[in-house]
């Protein structure tokens, strides 16, 4: 199978691989997927307690090349973003931008996943501070 | 010398024709052009000795006695489909049972399955995790309705060489025929279906520097004389075997093919043996939870088949391929995102059968070639690793078994 050029660029050059230090604030994570189906996404978003906007997102993902792009694009995405435009993304989005073929939406479905994931361990960890005034993402 | 991209190096999907193969060929496709069975002409009698000359050939190399118990077909799927269906037909009334194994190619496979549905019993017979066949296994799924053992000489993903002599005694004292996809072997490894005790055989061209096209059964005429129901209904061809106009030129690539094979084979088996442990050594001695695939001595000497753990192969493809051209999994089954059924079939983790990839050398595949695609793929396999989130666990010493995954 022939890759779109975004999904090569990708997966030449992934962004924001990485993970966080156990113990930064403001930190979400979320492990999707599974080793025996071949794909595992971890993505993590780092928040700014204060305003409520994503301000860094790494990643690292097991599966193939379409699914380390999705993953790595989604970070880019993330950034700058408040929590509740995160919660947003579709993976229709990720499919049109990546131009992925059929037989990889599933790719872009765990990537969604993978946000959502990671926004609701975020919600969990900080609950309390974010039900103070003006927290954006208390919403849940 | 210079190293020329992309190096192949997916030798079990299919291999380049040999320029001397090619030249072989030429001429009839143009000057000799004639049907081997038009029997009132010169231009039939030219094409009807090529085709003869070609059998020759062929019958040498896999030890066969009598060329006439070559037939040709289109390939090896055409052979297995021949040989499988061919005697469930014929031998119907005697039995409806065929005993064949987990890892055979698919369309050993997917044939087994449509008898299936037409009322056959199959029993497939484990492999160990070597990937070995158990010849014991074998004998005990034989029963008096058994007409048919199939078992591969050599497997396609692993190049795992099964005991063929055992299971063909085994099935002559137990009075079955013995069928072998050798399609991976022949040309690579000494076949000799008379030492081997094979009824029926399959092979293909084009895995042995032939062309693509053809192909051909060996179907045994005495002791036992083996009988086929044919699938082509036609003029009766290879002995009624197989209906339609012989590809001459093809047929007589594979007959140039399989002399070059016989002649070179000592010498070519241990040369690609030779670059295939150097680039085992290479790649195991620098990443750490790689695992050879497939019986360590028992293999094809072209064949390499290593899973990286925490690292998805067909990732693994994509870092490598505008340099060096390998498979993960068969390369009929790449197109359904499947794990390898034959990797699974060894008992390993599922995780460990996305993980699989398979090295097959050539020919012309040289030294430096090697070093470097053993250079890449190490250098591949760390930068997937530093992006793996179960590598990242595993370092941090969690068991990825204690985690509870949500599969998809």
């Amino acid at each position: 199978m022939a890759y779109s050029e975004k999904v090569v660029d990708h997966y030449n050059n992934p962004r924001n691989v990485g993970s966080f230090a156990k113990e930064t604030p403001g930190v979400g994570t979320g492990l999707v997927g599974a080793p025996e189906c071949g794909d595992v996404m971890k993505l993590q978003i780092r928040v700014n307690l204060d305003t409520g906007v994503i301000e860094d997102a790494k990643f690292k993902t097991f599966g193939c090349g379409s699914a380390i792009a999705s993953s790595s694009l989604a970070t880019e995405w993330l950034k700058g973003k408040t929590v509740d435009e995160a919660a947003k993304i579709k993976n229709t989005d990720i499919v049109n931008e990546l131009r992925l073929p059929p037989v990889k939406i599933h790719c872009s479905v765990l990537a969604e996943d993978a946000i959502r994931a990671a926004l609701a361990d975020y919600r969990d960890r900080y609950a309390d501070q974010l039900d103070g005034a003006g927290a954006p993402a208390a919403s849940a | 010398m210079a190293l020329r991209f992309p190096i192949f190096m997916d030798a079990q999907s299919t291999t380049p024709c040999d320029p001397r193969v090619v030249e072989a060929m030429l001429p009839y496709f143009t000057e000799k052009f004639g049907h081997p069975a038009s029997r009132n002409h010169p231009f039939g009698w030219e094409a009807e000795g090529a085709v003869d000359a070609a059998r020759q050939k062929l019958a040498r190399l896999l030890g066969v006695r009598d060329p006439k118990e070559i037939v040709f077909t289109s390939g090896g799927t055409e052979a297995i489909n021949l040989a499988l269906k061919g005697a469930a037909e014929m031998y119907r009334e005697k039995g409806n049972h065929i005993v064949t194994t987990a890892i055979e190619q698919r369309a050993g496979l997917d044939t087994c399955k449509r008898l299936e549905r037409q009322g056959f019993e199959v029993t497939y017979v484990p492999v160990r995790p070597s990937g070995l066949v158990d010849v014991e296994e074998v004998g005990r799924a034989i029963t008096d309705r058994t007409i048919l053992v199939s078992v591969m000489f050599a497997n396609n993903e692993i190049g795992t060489l099964q005991d063929v002599a055992a299971i063909g005694k085994l099935a002559k004292a137990r009075g079955v025929l013995f069928h072998t996809d050798a399609t991976q072997a022949v040309g690579k490894v000494p076949v000799d279906v008379e030492a081997m005790g094979i009824d029926l055989l399959s092979c293909t061209a084009h895995l042995m520097y032939g062309p693509k096209g053809v192909g051909a059964l060996y179907v045994r005429r005495r002791n036992p004389r083996v009988r086929l129901q044919a699938m082509l209904d036609g003029g009766g061809h290879e002995r009624g075997m197989r209906s339609g106009t012989l590809p001459v030129p093809l047929v007589v690539g594979f007959g140039r093919a399989a002399e070059i094979c016989a002649e070179v084979m000592p010498e070519e088996g241990a040369r690609l043996a030779r670059l295939r442990d150097r680039l085992q050594d290479m790649i195991l001695s620098s990443v750490d939870e790689a695992f050879l695939n497939g019986d360590p001595e028992r293999r094809l000497p072209h064949n390499l088949n290593i899973s990286f753990a925490y690292v998805e192969g067909e990732s693994v493809l994509m870092g490598l391929n505008k340099e060096t051209a390998l498979a993960s999994g068969s390369a009929c089954t790449s197109a359904t995102l499947e794990p390898s059924y034959v990797i699974a079939a060894l008992g390993a983790s599922t995780e460990l059968a996305h993980s699989s990839i398979r090295f097959s050398l050539h020919r012309f595949n040289t030294e430096e070639e090697v070093e470097f695609a053993g250079k890449r793929t190490i250098e591949v396999i760390g930068r997937l690793r530093d992006m793996s989130p179960l590598y990242e666990l595993a370092k941090e010493g969690v068991d990825l078994k204690s985690i509870r995954w949500k599969a998809e």
